[in-house]
């Protein structure tokens, strides 16, 4: 570790790794009731579990930015971090705002949530990823202004690169397009624009730069390859990202009851999408391949061309299948729009986050760069189980979404929702057992943290030097 | 990428392009507020069809149903349950006959005891929200 404060890093890693634990448990209760309608009803029903697998999603993987932050600002600022007490504090009322509202799902009928917590008085709650209680809301905005403005005054005030700025401009936009949560009127239809400020700006959005930045970090420190090179590419990527996604945003609104003028300008702009996650992909290979330097820290790299494949696969290519406004009219709201999203987050955030934590942890648990070879080898096993475990889920979701879209809504006989998913419940248990295999990868990662920690570090083999 | 491309390049087409872009969505989102009126049914926006949404938040029923094809993937489709239930009568049965401990081996709606009121301001909910000019969508009746 090359400045103190990074250490504040660690325990966000780690409350983000069991957070993950949480949100895969739920799917697979979720995954289940799919098939046994009747699972654990009436005690945690369907729309009480699916948003703690989902909110324990968002939460995780803002954990692991934060923890991204942390760790890559002090190295790219080359001063400590402003203020590594605010750190802690804020790390610790997020965990504890982030424990409570999930029991509050838990322990108490949603209605009920919404009474206690004084819902009537700014009603926020109830839409899909903003169920949190408004003082839950409020409680975002608070840590995400102490984070923010931690990590915007170590930036400013020391040396300004490329990586952290990009950084900074994704955390504030983050921060700020949230504020739109608090936006509820009664008129669904703008209810629902709105809500895509939040919901899309941010995972097509700014969380991409945030995606971009943490990415061009690992490679700049596992490649050696010139900064200025990866710089140039970061801002082209993310220049395409927000060129094609924020007018990109379109592509939610052909059937919400706003202008059809939209159907052109969400399908043609959502379809350049790919673009980015496309160079994003050319980059992380072309930098691994012109690397100045062997890393020992072999399964970072393997973390890192990973995400730039499957974020392509998962938010690119399966975006861009149901994006065009003909095709979304049959796909809109059935088990394919559920395939690109498991895929997408999966790809794009999921992976960059353990990408950082690969890179990062071992520094942070003491090591000079990297963890011994059998923990490596273990991970990398973990890397294979959850990615393709996560293409299997994504393939039976995509067989699930074409049958449930054929046999409802085409065709000449369109059939009743539940007779459809009787018809297709096949498809839903093998992504059940799909999900299942995932677990056992994320067992695996874990694991990985605990095996070979009295072994010796890897270091390169000749092979290694030579290339 | 080539030499003649420079970094200052890259950073200028980054924000150039993003501030067009935020400027052309801002306009774009300024028609979208001039021209709903005509679409969102807000004519039949009633304190009743408000109490309704409130209901439709606070039960969490976007966890398992779709509204306007957004929302879980669970439980069908709600945005035409007004036409496909028969009308408002036919909702307000469909709710109050859900059994209270589920039906075995199946999926099942809750049982969320709402009294009359509530039942007529989640019907004229989703009367309005089937008003909505939404683009011919959904497809068919079946949601």
């Amino acid at each position: 570790m090359k400045y103190q404060s990074q250490a504040v890093a660690k325990p966000y890693f780690v409350a983000a790794i069991g957070l993950f634990v949480g949100q895969i448990l739920f799917g697979l209760i979720i995954g289940l009731q799919y098939v046994v309608g009747d699972f654990l009803f009436p005690a945690i029903p369907f729309n009480v579990a699916r948003m703690v697998h989902t909110n324990l999603l968002i939460v995780w993987l803002l954990f692991g930015f934060m923890g991204a932050a942390h760790y890559l600002v002090p190295e790219e600022s080359e001063r400590e971090l402003f203020s590594p007490k605010l750190a802690i504090i804020t790390f610790w009322v997020f965990l504890v705002a982030g424990a409570l509202t999930i029991l509050g799902y838990l322990l108490v009928p949603y209605s009920g949530l919404a009474q206690m917590t004084g819902n009537d008085l700014l009603p926020t709650m109830g839409r899909e990823f903003l169920e949190q209680p408004t003082v839950t809301k409020l409680g975002i905005v608070v840590v995400a202004l102490s984070f923010v403005s931690n990590i915007g005054a170590t930036i400013l005030s020391g040396r300004k690169t490329v990586v952290s700025l990009v950084l900074l401009i994704g955390l504030v936009g983050l921060a700020v397009m949230f504020l739109f949560s608090f936006y509820n009127p009664d008129n669904l239809v703008k209810d629902k624009f709105y809500w895509w400020w939040v919901v899309h700006l941010w995972v097509e959005g700014v969380w991409e730069l945030i995606l971009g930045s943490i990415l061009a970090f690992v490679l700049i420190k596992t490649t050696g390859v010139d900064r200025e090179v990866i710089e140039k590419w970061l801002y082209v990527i993310i220049a395409m990202t927000l060129i094609t996604g924020i007018i990109g945003t379109g592509h939610h609104y052909y059937w919400i009851g706003t202008p059809d003028y939209w159907q052109w300008w969400g399908s043609v702009f959502s379809a350049l999408e790919p673009i980015p996650f496309f160079m994003m992909t050319v980059f992380a290979f072309n930098m691994v391949n012109r690397r100045r330097r062997s890393h020992p820290n072999k399964v970072a790299v393997l973390w890192a061309l990973g995400t730039a494949v499957m974020a392509f696969l998962g938010a690119g290519v399966w975006g861009f299948l149901h994006t065009l406004a003909p095709v979304n009219y049959y796909t809109h709201g059935s088990q394919i729009t559920a395939a690109h999203g498991h895929m997408a987050f999966y790809g794009a955030y999921v992976m960059i986050v353990l990408t950082m934590i690969s890179y990062a942890m071992p520094i942070l648990r003491g090591r000079a760069a990297a963890n011994s070879n059998r923990s490596q080898v273990l991970e990398m096993w973990s890397f294979w189980l959850m990615t393709v475990s996560i293409v299997f889920i994504t393939l039976f979701l995509t067989g699930a979404g074409i049958l449930q879209v054929y046999l409802q809504r085409m065709g000449t006989d369109p059939q009743p929702f539940m007779v459809v998913q009787e018809k297709i419940a096949l498809f839903y248990w093998m992504r059940e057992v799909a999900g299942v295999v995932f677990l056992v990868g994320l067992i695996t990662y874990i694991a990985s943290f605990f095996v070979g920690r009295q072994e010796p570090e890897a270091t390169l083999t000749t092979a290694d030097v030579g290339a | 990428m080539s030499q003649a491309f420079t970094k200052a390049m890259a950073r200028n087409i980054f924000y150039g392009g993003s501030v067009f872009f935020v400027l052309l969505f801002l306009a774009l989102t300024f028609d979208t507020e001039s021209a709903i009126p005509k679409r969102d049914n807000r004519q039949n926006l009633t304190e009743t069809v408000a109490m309704g949404k409130r209901l439709w938040e606070v039960n969490n029923c976007i966890g398992c149903h779709t509204l306007l094809g957004e929302g879980a993937y669970f439980a069908p489709e709600l945005g035409n349950a007004y036409q496909r239930l028969g009308g408002k009568e036919g909702i307000k049965a469909f709710i109050m006959s859900r059994p209270k401990a589920g039906i075995p081996g199946r999926r099942s709606m809750p049982q969320f005891n709402f009294d009359d009121e509530q039942l007529e301001a989640l019907a004229e909910f989703l009367k309005y929200v089937s008003e909505i000019d939404a683009a011919n969508w959904p497809p068919n009746i079946q949601g």
